[in-house]
């Protein structure tokens, strides 16, 4: 729904404040951004070296991996379910891709993210086939999921570690390169982002997603193919974190089988910080890739200032709240002001 | 039941669209009669109806909600359906929206050959379309997106052309004179305007047939002027209308022919200038008026008292008062505000202003405990969502208010609990094969006999009854309205909400009519008739005085 705002001289509008609603949607998205800001800001007062490109070039490659997990997330959330699982694929992806240098040494990279988008993609498979086609709550099978990858991630590695040593420095240095002092793998998950953004605005598929999160019976009755749509979106999400579980292996080196654990709920703060409903029906790829930049920058900022890292969990907690209180305070002032009209222009 | 008609050639219809733009739902079976000619024509019906019902009947259980209806709707001409609450207005709605099947009886379209509607998606392929009351739309996407979805306009390689849906959404509102910006959510929309939203929906479909199932019923006068020049130009399109309503002045303002409904039967369908009010309100009730239940007896003083209650929007200034000893009923027609003020009265929802009292003791507004530690109790109208907890035993539903009495040191006695509830439920003579039984087992007169044990049982001295017999048969009908009776004469002030006019006249000691949140008549039993109750629900004031003259006393 970023459509630009219509043209000047539109008809008269039944509606007077409808600009309102629209502008304090939109306003979403941008509040995001201020915050970013802010922090930012705030940070640099304190500590000039974090707007040194070191520091933000570090944040944003840390930034790609979550964005890149968000990403899906946000669609499976659009639809009015919770893909829990994404931790523990993001978990086996990262091992059994870094794992293949060891046993098939000489291997190209890009062999080892199709590796890792091929366990990702089985396991949104699975997901998403037992939750749109079973029809079961997805907040139960993803839960489900979450223990069984995490299971079999176990058994995959047993006591057994991937060690830096087996994975070649070409591979390692992926979340350091840069184009024109922007990450490599910044500037390729800006462009799924893009991508998923330009596929949910413009495509009938994408859409749906939306209709579907806002009222499930409205969208059987417009005859919407609901489980095709949901299992899509698991899907998605399950192979979007396979890729991430392989910038994991590259980031970390050491891979064991916790890797990644407690992803999950990072991911859901940071969609639900970056304006996706957690009901479905609104919110924007954008902005949940913006939450999970903005949850990162705090991170890095407390880093830098030099406040103990013990307070980044409950700072998430805060930034959640404000979030959902936010969302919350608008619809209720949306209520007011539209039964407020009611009255006005009641007989 | 299969879906039987061809859908026709794709490109048959001479339309106004262009290419590229997404295929109309076709008008199934009766498309090829009532094709590009008839979206032009003049005003005016049409020889051949576009649509007949032909001797449907439909049957929920054992109450018959519809039986041998037939009426034949014409192209440029808005039918009205007039009747009662149950009249089988809604039921006939749901026929022509392919929701319910009818059990006999056809549908036949402008070729004569008959439709078979399986499911809203058929109905709309046969080019019929229906307005609810409350429309259900995407509250978070676009008004051009809740008109086209699914059938978003494409561009090649798929994607939306969001400026073409945009102006197509454009043109469709600016065709039914409503200027409705297509960019902004259809969060917020008002009911009217939801309700064009979904109109202009029905023109994108290319809809034949267009049912408005008390349109008006929300909405202000502005609103409804603006829903009737709507209507007009959905007949200058050709379009066959058929137009639900309670209001009388609205039949005589916009209809061409009414179609009156009765105990699911037709009473009549003639054109609308051949009719008074008088005709329509004595048709619409004309039946027995029904035995009361009870005599009539001095109650005591004032119990439950209400006094300037408003809630904007809802309800305004409403005051009344329930003597201990009395039956007063709150009638008018769905919608009017009835059950928003008893709930308001007992504190589920909240009000602007005014103030409710018990006995001497004023209620604490929006806090049901304030009101049932005051003696109130209140039975609600859908006894399965909020009377019951389903599953659990009927011993348990009749024990769940009265559970402190019940209890020792904080743990339920078993035995006592058992008791209780046998007692109880022989005292309201429930039929039950176990009393540890789900309240599922039960019938629905007897879950409503359940949920009256509950609240009974806490010897309430304000009971508020919410259709107390909605969708329970006969005989059990007149149990629960025995039961009310000798509640009221046990020295109980009891408030009954009931949209069954029969019902308000066999119980109630006084009757107040409710008519758009206002109390806009009160009648005592002995001047109270169906006749009076109606007009005044339906804003005939004249109505009585016409009434006097031909219709027995």
């Amino acid at each position: 729904m970023s459509a630009p705002a219509p043209p000047a001289g539109d008809p008269a509008e039944l509606a007077s404040p409808r600009r309102l609603v629209d502008v304090v949607l939109r306003a979403r998205t941008f509040g995001i951004v201020v915050v970013l800001g802010v922090v930012v800001a705030i940070s640099a007062l304190i500590q000039s070296r974090f707007v040194g490109g070191g520091e933000l070039r570090f944040i944003l490659s840390q930034t790609s991996l979550y964005a890149l997990v968000a990403v899906g997330e946000a669609m499976v959330i659009m639809t009015r379910n919770v893909d829990l699982s994404v931790g523990s694929v993001v978990g086996l992806s990262a091992y059994v891709s870094a794992n293949m240098f060891g046993t098939h040494p000489g291997i190209p990279t890009i062999l080892v993210f199709a590796v890792g988008l091929g366990v990702g993609l089985a396991c949104g498979v699975v997901t998403g086939a037992i939750t749109a086609i079973g029809r079961v709550p997805s907040l139960v099978v993803t839960l489900a999921m979450l223990y069984i990858i995490r299971g079999i991630d176990t058994i995959v590695v047993g006591s057994g570690v991937v060690l830096a040593s087996t994975e070649p420095s070409s591979f390692l240095n992926l979340p350091t390169d840069t184009v024109l002092g922007i990450p490599d793998i910044a500037l390729a998950v800006a462009v799924v982002v893009a991508i998923a953004a330009y596929y949910l605005n413009s495509f009938r598929s994408g859409r749906d997603l939306y209709a579907i999160g806002s009222d499930p019976d409205a969208a059987r009755r417009a005859g919407i193919p609901i489980a095709k749509r949901v299992f899509t979106a698991f899907v998605i999400s399950g192979a979007l974190s396979g890729v991430a579980g392989v910038i994991w292996a590259a980031q970390y080196a050491t891979i064991e089988s916790t890797a990644a654990t407690g992803l999950e709920l990072q991911i859901i703060a940071a969609v639900v910080v970056g304006g996706v409903a957690i009901f479905g029906g609104s919110g924007s790829v954008v902005g949940a890739a913006l939450g999970a930049l903005l949850l990162q920058t705090i991170n890095s900022a407390l880093n830098v200032i030099g406040v103990s890292s013990i307070w980044i969990e409950a700072i998430y907690g805060l930034m959640l709240i404000a979030a959902i209180t936010l969302d919350r305070g608008i619809q209720v002032r949306l209520a007011a002001a539209l039964r407020k009209r009611r009255v006005r222009l009641g007989a | 039941m299969s879906e039987q008609e061809q859908p026709n050639d794709e490109g048959g219809e001479g339309s106004h669209r262009r290419d590229g733009e997404p295929e109309p739902a076709k008008a199934g079976a009766q498309a090829s009669a009532a094709g590009s000619g008839a979206m032009s024509a003049a005003a005016g019906p049409t020889a051949r109806p576009i649509l007949s019902v032909r001797d449907a009947s439909k049957a929920f259980g054992a109450v018959h909600a519809l039986e041998g209806v037939s009426i034949d709707l014409y192209g440029s001409e808005v039918h009205a359906v007039v009747g009662e609450n149950g009249a089988g207005k809604s039921t006939l709605v749901k026929i022509l929206g392919g929701v319910h099947p009818p059990d006999s009886g056809t549908l036949l379209g402008s070729d004569g050959r008959p439709l078979f509607l399986n499911g809203t998606a058929a109905a709309r392929e046969a080019g019929i379309a229906i307005i609810f009351q409350e429309p259900t739309l995407f509250p978070d996407l676009s008004v051009a997106e809740n008109v086209f979805i699914a059938r978003q306009p494409r561009r090649r390689g798929g994607r939306i052309d969001h400026r073409l849906m945009r102006r197509e959404s454009r043109a469709l509102f600016e065709r039914l004179g409503v200027p409705l910006d297509p960019d902004r959510v259809a969060r917020g929309l008002s009911i009217a305007e939801q309700q064009i939203v979904e109109i202009g929906k029905a023109l994108s479909f290319d809809a034949r047939v267009v049912v408005m199932d008390e349109p008006t019923a929300a909405l202000s006068a502005t609103e409804v002027a603006r829903l009737f020049g709507v209507v007009g130009s959905l007949r200058e399109h050709g379009v066959a209308v058929v137009f639900i309503s309670h209001r009388l002045e609205e039949v005589f303002a916009i209809c061409q022919r009414v179609t009156v409904l009765r105990d699911g039967r037709l009473v009549l369908t003639q054109p609308v200038s051949e009719l008074t009010a008088g005709d329509l309100v004595r048709a619409m009730v004309g039946r027995d008026i029904a035995a009361r239940a009870h005599e009539h007896h001095d109650p005591a003083g004032a119990v439950l008292r209400v006094q300037n209650l408003s809630r904007a929007g809802i309800f305004q200034d409403i005051s009344f008062e329930v003597r201990a000893g009395e039956i007063v009923a709150l009638s008018g027609l769905v919608g009017a505000g009835r059950s928003e003020v008893a709930r308001a009265a007992f504190g589920i929802d909240e009000y602007d202003s005014g103030s409710v009292f018990v006995g001497e003791r004023r209620l604490r507004k929006g806090v049901p405990i304030d009101a049932m530690r005051a003696g109130v109790a209140m039975v609600p109208e859908d006894r399965r969502q909020q009377g019951l907890v389903m599953d659990m035993s009927i011993q348990d539903n009749i024990a769940l208010a009265s559970l402190r009495a019940l209890t020792r040191h904080g743990l339920l006695i078993g035995p006592a609990q058992r008791a209780f509830a046998t007692d109880w439920a022989a005292r309201l003579q429930v039929k039950y094969s176990r009393i540890t039984n789900p309240a599922t087992s039960l019938s629905g007169g007897n879950q409503q006999k359940v949920v009256l044990a509950k609240w009974l049982s806490r010897e309430p001295s304000v009971i508020i009854v919410d259709e107390p017999t909605r969708g329970i048969d006969i005989a059990t009908k007149a149990e629960v309205h025995r039961l009310l009776v000798e509640l009221s004469r046990s020295g109980v002030a009891v408030l009954v909400i009931s949209s069954e006019l029969p019902e308000v006249l066999a119980v109630a000691d006084r009757i107040l009519v409710m008519r758009e949140g206002r109390v806009v008549a009160e009648l005592a039993q002995a001047e109270a008739s169906e006749e009076r109750i109606m007009a005044a629900a339906t804003g005939q004031a004249d109505v009585p005085v016409a009434i006097k003259d031909g219709s027995p006393a």
